[in-house]
């Protein structure tokens, strides 16, 4: 494996919790204004439900997302160490999730869910030691 | 409405925990039989797919995105998504004792701290409550 540039390294590990953290928002909004999926799979039965989730723009945009992380994941992985890059883009997911969820969903992030965040972020780097 | 959750959403997330975690282990055995796929050997991601431990693996990560799915249609994404890490606890779990892996100490740690931020985030509300927004007949 080449050396690969510090700059260039995280990039692309950026790169790849950047397009993660656009998926999982962009799923959550689209579940959050499609509503209870549980009340919905009531009403409409199971394809009902899968109709409501697979019909949302938001919701093919969240997947795309997360095609191109998945993608960017395996180009880094072809640089990069997976020791490094696993752990590092799976905990900036975390902490930008969160930064995100307050930003765009509106969510109550106190303090309690920054500790969550943090605590399982270092967690994430711990274990892949 | 209060935002603790029933004891049926307690184990649609246990089903995302569970369902994520053992789905990727099944999907790391099937591949080691399978071999390293390279861009020189594609054709073997479609032996792959004949793999049974492979095609077990996908079954349960096409039920987690299902329960991760109706997780976020009743709860925060920063609730949810703690949750989720709880899985890579059971990655590792599974690894030690199926796998015979070696747990280090710094893992151990890593295993209490997201225990610990799990534990935070299911003591708090599931849900954001958005007052202004919570009609949704007919704007």
């Amino acid at each position: 494996m080449n050396p690969t540039s510090t700059f260039e390294t995280w990039a692309t590990i950026v790169t790849v919790a950047a397009t993660a953290i656009a998926g999982d928002v962009l799923t959550a909004g689209a579940m959050r204004s499609i509503g209870d999926l549980d009340i919905i799979r009531e009403k409409s039965g199971l394809g009902g439900a899968i109709k409501a989730v697979v019909s949302s723009p938001m919701f093919i945009a969240g997947v795309v997302c997360m095609a191109l992380s998945f993608f960017s994941l395996l180009f880094t992985l072809s640089k990069v160490d997976v020791s490094l890059a696993a752990p590092a883009s799976a905990s900036l997911t975390f902490i930008g999730n969160a930064v995100a969820a307050k930003l765009f969903l509106n969510e109550n992030v106190d303090r309690r869910r920054w500790l969550a965040a943090l605590f399982v972020c270092a967690g994430v780097a711990l274990l892949a030691h | 409405m209060k935002h603790t959750l029933t004891p049926q959403r307690y184990l649609v997330l246990l089903c995302v925990m569970l369902t994520a975690s053992v789905g990727d282990t099944l999907l790391s055995h099937g591949m080691s039989q399978v071999g390293t796929v390279s861009f020189s050997n594609l054709g073997l991601l479609f032996t792959a797919m004949k793999n049974p431990w492979v095609i077990a693996g996908i079954l349960l990560l096409l039920g987690f995105f299902a329960s991760y799915l109706t997780a976020l249609s009743w709860a925060d994404l920063t609730f949810v998504l703690p949750s989720t890490a709880f899985g890579y606890i059971v990655v590792a779990l599974i690894a030690h004792f199926w796998q015979h892996e070696h747990i280090s100490v710094s893992r151990w740690l890593g295993i209490l701290l997201i225990v610990g931020g799990v534990g935070f985030v299911a003591n708090g509300p599931s849900l954001t409550e958005h007052p202004a927004q919570n009609e949704q007949g007919p704007a």
